[in-house]
């Protein structure tokens, strides 16, 4: 079958963005430190991107799983929380 | 939302397998219930493989799989061991799998878990979507209720019953979990949601009307990594995934996605996912601390179940069971506390008894060592599906070569590669982490 990117697969899902992100990075400092920047690829949908030196959260397509909050749990850098109820993906199959 | 201040007997959060089991029978029962979920309706927020057997769902919902949602009954079961080229195949189908009243079921969590709140709905309780709980309300050590992000948002109850999952926000707060789940006690699992016409599952998978069929593949279905890839079959779709441990994809630096791609593209695999179309892609983090993992599961005012108890048998995919059965005893803990009108840990520590006498928990114990054994000896997801994959590749292959010799050939190789008191250590080993 025809392989889909990562962003054509997002565009199946339905997802009814925040405005305000629900996932903050505290310390943008300790993020230039850590060796790993593990969330930047064991996010599903790649939220968590090194641009510019930093950390940029693309909250709008997280699929809520948690990964990303057990990944960083040493650096305890990652402020993690659902979705305001109503907001987030919304899975039809699931 | 429910009026100021508002009372109830029991708040469960989350409308997932294990919290709407809970409602359900509490419902039944006559007891004031609502159900908080965050998502648009229960089932929007949940994720699984997704098998559902029969037997403990039917100790919540008698004969639910005459009017339930359902995909397939399940009647092959496939295990799969790959290398980058190969696969080997064992498959066990019986007749009675075929029969009423069906051993397991596919389904789509999403669905199912839409009617089963419906079902809780009918029993009497409410289910509030749309709202996520923030935090409880303690009055000292006990549990009296929770805040959600609404305003006025803030509902009593004389118990807590926390189903939100593996993230389980709540247990934390409240201090029944401790510590973080390590990366090494975690898997993240991807999975994909095929369309595929009907006639043409049935071809491939060699099933009439609604039979369906499962296949869990292993080693390099994960890159060798400690975790499963399976593939389900539903009605008119069919579900692929993978996951490894999180410890496991952060030390290989591997993209959960790119290792569902490198799945899907398997020479055992693709075929059987030709012409098909993409319609959802998920992600699920699976609690694999097995019964190491097990946190504190009640205290004053509160019970914690499925996910968010870490309750999964991973070595036979099971966890919406565990999920379910864990919902029942918290209902059953919270009738004998509500008859006594004690609601202190000691009394709802009898959902904690009921959990350990339980038969899931004689299987967590039994796999107890089972976890650290596979990280420890990767060997499992490389070495021997490859000597496996080779040895019949060698044997069924006519080159002149006589049969005697290519035996000689596959026993040294392997010994070549390992010693052999290493093959037999990591076998006994094995066998000891499982038997």
């Amino acid at each position: 079958m025809k392989q889909l990117t990562l962003e054509q697969k997002l565009f199946l899902n339905g997802f009814r963005p925040d405005r305000e992100s629900h996932l903050r990075i505290i310390d943008q400092a300790k993020c230039r430190e850590c060796k790993l920047r593990q969330c930047t690829y064991i996010c599903p949908v790649n939220t968590y991107r090194w641009e510019n030196d930093q950390i940029t959260v693309f909250f709008e397509g997280c699929l809520e799983c948690g990964a990303c909050r057990i990944a960083c749990q040493e650096c305890k850098n990652l402020e993690w929380s659902y979705p305001r109820g109503g907001f987030g993906v919304n899975y039809r199959t699931g | 939302m429910t009026e100021h201040g508002e009372r109830f007997d029991v708040i469960v959060v989350g409308a997932g397998p294990a919290g709407l089991s809970a409602a359900y029978l509490l419902a039944k029962a006559g007891l004031k219930v609502v159900v908080i979920e965050r998502g648009d309706f229960p089932g929007s927020k949940n994720v699984m493989g997704g098998i559902l057997y029969r037997q403990p769902t039917e100790e919540i919902i008698p004969d639910f799989w005459r009017k339930a949602p359902l995909e397939r009954h399940i009647v092959e079961t496939q295990t799969w061991v790959l290398t980058e080229k190969a696969a080997f195949k064992a498959a066990h189908r019986h007749e009675s799998f075929a029969q009423e009243p069906y051993n397991s079921f596919s389904v789509l969590r999403a669905r199912f878990d839409k009617w089963m709140g419906q079902q809780v709905r009918e029993a009497g309780a409410l289910i509030v979507s749309e709202t996520v709980v923030e935090n409880a309300i303690m009055d000292g050590d006990q549990v009296v209720g929770v805040n959600t992000g609404r305003p006025d948002g803030d509902l009593y109850a004389e118990v807590v019953i926390a189903a939100d999952g593996v993230n389980s926000l709540l247990a934390q707060k409240v201090g029944l979990r401790k510590k973080e789940i390590p990366t090494h006690e975690a898997a993240l699992a991807v999975k994909e949601v095929i369309a595929l016409p009907r006639e043409v599952i049935q071809d491939r998978f060699q099933v009439t009307g609604d039979q369906g069929v499962t296949i869990e593949m292993y080693a390099d279905a994960t890159w060798g990594m400690v975790g499963t890839g399976f593939i389900y079959t539903n009605k008119d779709s069919i579900s692929i995934g993978c996951g490894s441990l999180i410890s496991q994809l952060v030390e290989r630096g591997v993209t959960p996605n790119d290792l569902l791609e490198h799945m899907k593209s398997h020479p055992a695999v693709a075929p059987l996912l030709e012409g098909g179309e993409t319609r959802e892609y998920l992600a699920h983090l699976i609690p694999e601390g097995g019964l190491h993992g097990i946190p504190k599961l009640s205290t004053h005012g509160m019970l914690v179940i499925g996910d968010a108890a870490m309750l999964v048998n991973s070595m036979h995919r099971e966890g919406s069971n565990l999920a379910m059965l864990s919902g029942k005893f918290a209902a059953e803990a919270v009738l004998r506390a509500k008859e006594w009108k004690d609601f202190s840990a000691e009394a709802l520590g009898y959902y904690d008894q009921l959990i350990r006498d339980s038969f899931f928990y004689k299987d967590l114990y039994k796999y107890r060592n089972m976890g650290r054994f596979f990280e420890s000896h990767p060997t499992f997801f490389g070495f021997y599906p490859d000597l496996l994959n080779e040895a019949c590749r060698e044997m069924l292959t006519v080159d002149g070569v006589s049969k005697r010799s290519k035996q000689r050939r596959i026993f040294w190789d392997a010994l070549r590669r390992r010693m052999p008191w290493r093959m037999a250590l990591d076998f006994y080993g094995m066998w000891r982490s499982i038997a």
